[in-house]
């Protein structure tokens, strides 16, 4: 499978990362050589072999679903580019 | 004494204890040689007031007789671990100005253990590199040149700060991380030597996620021993990382120095690759000579699915990577670039923030999950990845202990030499490390020779699951066989 020009910007937009135009043909580029890459993968016969969730065998550990931290507001927002108040700021999302 | 900087970790904590010399001294030396060497670009944050305060509190504490197994020895940091108040970047523009509030639980254990941080390391952006040049602090130069060269080579990736720095002492040790090959293949690059432990052996909480299913933690240092001592710190059970192992850590650095009598070890034809340099072929063979003199049974292992390891590798790491960086959205912290609404404001942010292989990365583990396409590369990716587990499976069944392959195919290469057209060339480096990320088992690289341009080159040793100490044992055999490695003098 390869990707053509749409594509590219169809994932970019997907990816949430803007490109421009010139950069449109040299993704297109990359992308296929990995994408011809892991092309060999076909050769595999994967009939009936389960894809894999863990690598290691363990059970989901779990923990009392309690409050165990918090009043920290200043530190949660103390790297935030722009705050109020201790809300995240944002462009208007809603108008 | 001669420079302090030339003892290993396990001297100069023998020394401390004797008091031959002080932490404030050796700490000291190194935060001289971290400023003669600032060309190399190891380091893209020196902490030396952090330094020297905490070599301070480890000389009152050995002064007492008291003092944990690391205290007073100076590290490096790789940029990828959360430190608190210290600038924490994962090599990336995007989080240039972030400083974490918390430690990571790695690096909290190194510091309970009394270790000293030296600054942090530079790495490959977001970890995503072979060679350290994809930073956005600029490549790092590897000690190592070529014989009659002054070409600067690579240092390897992704922790190429860190490997960097160990073969240049600008540290006793410092800690890496590996999702595909990234402490095994620098190591193997700069005559150092790396083991990336058992997925589950080292907590993932506070470093920064790459792909969450192949990423561990491990360090880089300049013997075996090294590495056994500090991997014991920074190994443990985390109730922060629900993927983190609640079995207990053994004293590694026992194992060094055990004998290998006895023991079978696999040599996986798969490994002979087409095109591989007979240099390496041959330094392969001189290994398993070196394991069968110390009384090794050397046994022919097959691992058939080894060559789709790395295609299907190129699937599942760049999935887990685009999820895992959707959290930088320019909001909650880290780079913003503003748009004319939230998602210009998204996208512009991501573009500025990320370099050109994260941001292909992300893209094609976007690609692969995406509608229409996530069975057919990501479902199968998985089901290959079974199958690599599975073939270990099979060959630790019959009874191997460990396997040896080379670690690398190839030397130490030029800064810009590759990758410049096509990425899958660089990403070829990793072709002998990342089924051990695939299956979720240890690895180490230790060096065993020089190319015949001079250069370090290493042999990988895989284990069992949660068999570190075997790898410590017959790692330590191979260090021995093939002589420490001299390391460059300063040049730089």
């Amino acid at each position: 499978m390869s990707v053509d020009q749409a594509t590219v910007r169809r994932i970019a937009h997907l990816a949430r990362v803007a490109v421009t135009e010139e950069e449109v043909p040299h993704l297109q580029g990359e992308l296929n050589a990995i994408l011809a890459f892991v092309e060999q993968l076909d050769e595999v016969d994967v009939s009936g072999v389960e894809p894999m969730t863990s690598v290691t065998p363990m059970v989901m550990k779990k923990r009392q679903d309690a409050v165990t931290d918090g009043g920290i507001a200043d530190i949660i927002v103390g790297n935030a580019p722009m705050t109020e108040d201790h809300y995240f700021m944002v462009p208007k999302v809603v108008e | 004494m001669t420079d302090l900087t030339d003892l290993t970790l396990a001297e100069a904590r023998d020394a401390l204890k004797a008091k031959q010399a002080s932490s404030t001294e050796i700490t000291g030396a190194f935060l001289k040689a971290m400023e003669a060497a600032r060309g190399l670009n190891a380091y893209v944050l020196e902490t030396p007031e952090q330094a020297l305060a905490m070599a301070k509190a480890s000389d009152e504490k050995l002064a007492r007789g008291q003092g944990g197994a690391l205290e007073g020895l100076p590290l490096g940091i790789k940029d990828l671990y959360a430190t608190k108040g210290v600038r924490t970047t994962a090599g990336s523009n995007i989080l240039c100005n972030f400083v974490p509030a918390y430690e990571s639980t790695v690096t909290s254990q190194l510091w309970r253990d009394g270790a000293v941080m030296l600054g942090k390391l530079n790495n490959d952006e977001f970890a995503m590199g072979s060679s350290n040049e994809t930073s956005a602090f600029g490549p790092v130069s590897s000690p190592w040149r070529r014989e009659g060269s002054n070409a600067a080579l690579v240092p390897g990736g992704s922790s190429g700060g860190s490997s960097s720095a160990v073969a240049a002492r600008l540290c006793l040790g410092a800690t890496a991380t590996d999702t595909g090959g990234s402490i095994r293949q620098p190591a193997a690059f700069t005559g150092t030597v790396g083991i990336k432990p058992t997925y589950g052996r080292c907590s993932r909480w506070g470093i920064v996620a790459f792909a969450s299913s192949l990423d561990q933690a491990g360090p880089i240092a300049r013997t075996v021993r090294d590495n056994a001592i500090l991997l014991r710190s920074m190994a443990g059970h985390d109730p922060k990382d629900t993927t983190s192992v609640d079995i207990a850590v053994p004293d590694y650095e026992a194992a060094v120095g055990r004998s290998i009598k006895g023991m079978k070890i696999g040599i996986p034809k798969e490994y002979r690759v087409d095109g591989m340099p007979a240099e390496i072929e041959a330094l392969w063979g001189k290994g398993a000579e070196w394991l069968k003199a110390a009384g090794a049974e050397l046994v022919d292992v097959s691992l058939p699915h080894t060559k789709y390891a790395l295609p299907a590798y190129y699937i599942v790491a760049p999935a887990e990577a685009s999820s895992n960086l959707a959290r930088y959205d320019g909001v909650r912290y880290g780079l913003r670039v503003p748009g004319k609404d939230i998602q210009e404001m998204y996208e512009k942010t991501r573009a500025a923030g990320f370099g050109k292989e994260v941001r292909r990365r992300i893209m094609i583990g976007a690609y692969v999950l995406s509608a229409g396409y996530y069975d057919a590369y990501y479902v199968k990716a998985q089901k290959i990845r079974t199958l690599i587990k599975r073939d270990f499976e099979e060959v630790y069944a019959q009874g191997v202990h460990a396997i040896l392959t080379p670690a690398t195919p190839s030397a130490a290469f030029g800064i810009g030499e590759k990758g410049g057209a096509d990425p899958v060339e660089m990403y070829l480096n990793d072709v002998f490390t990342v089924t051990v990320n695939m299956a979720g088992l240890p690895g180490i690289a230790v060096p065993a020779g020089l190319s015949s341009e001079g250069l370090p080159l290493g042999l990988q040793l895989i284990g069992r699951p949660f068999d570190e100490e075997t790898l410590f044992s017959v790692a330590e055999v191979i260090e021995q066989a093939a002589g420490r490695t001299r390391l460059p003098d300063a040049w730089w």
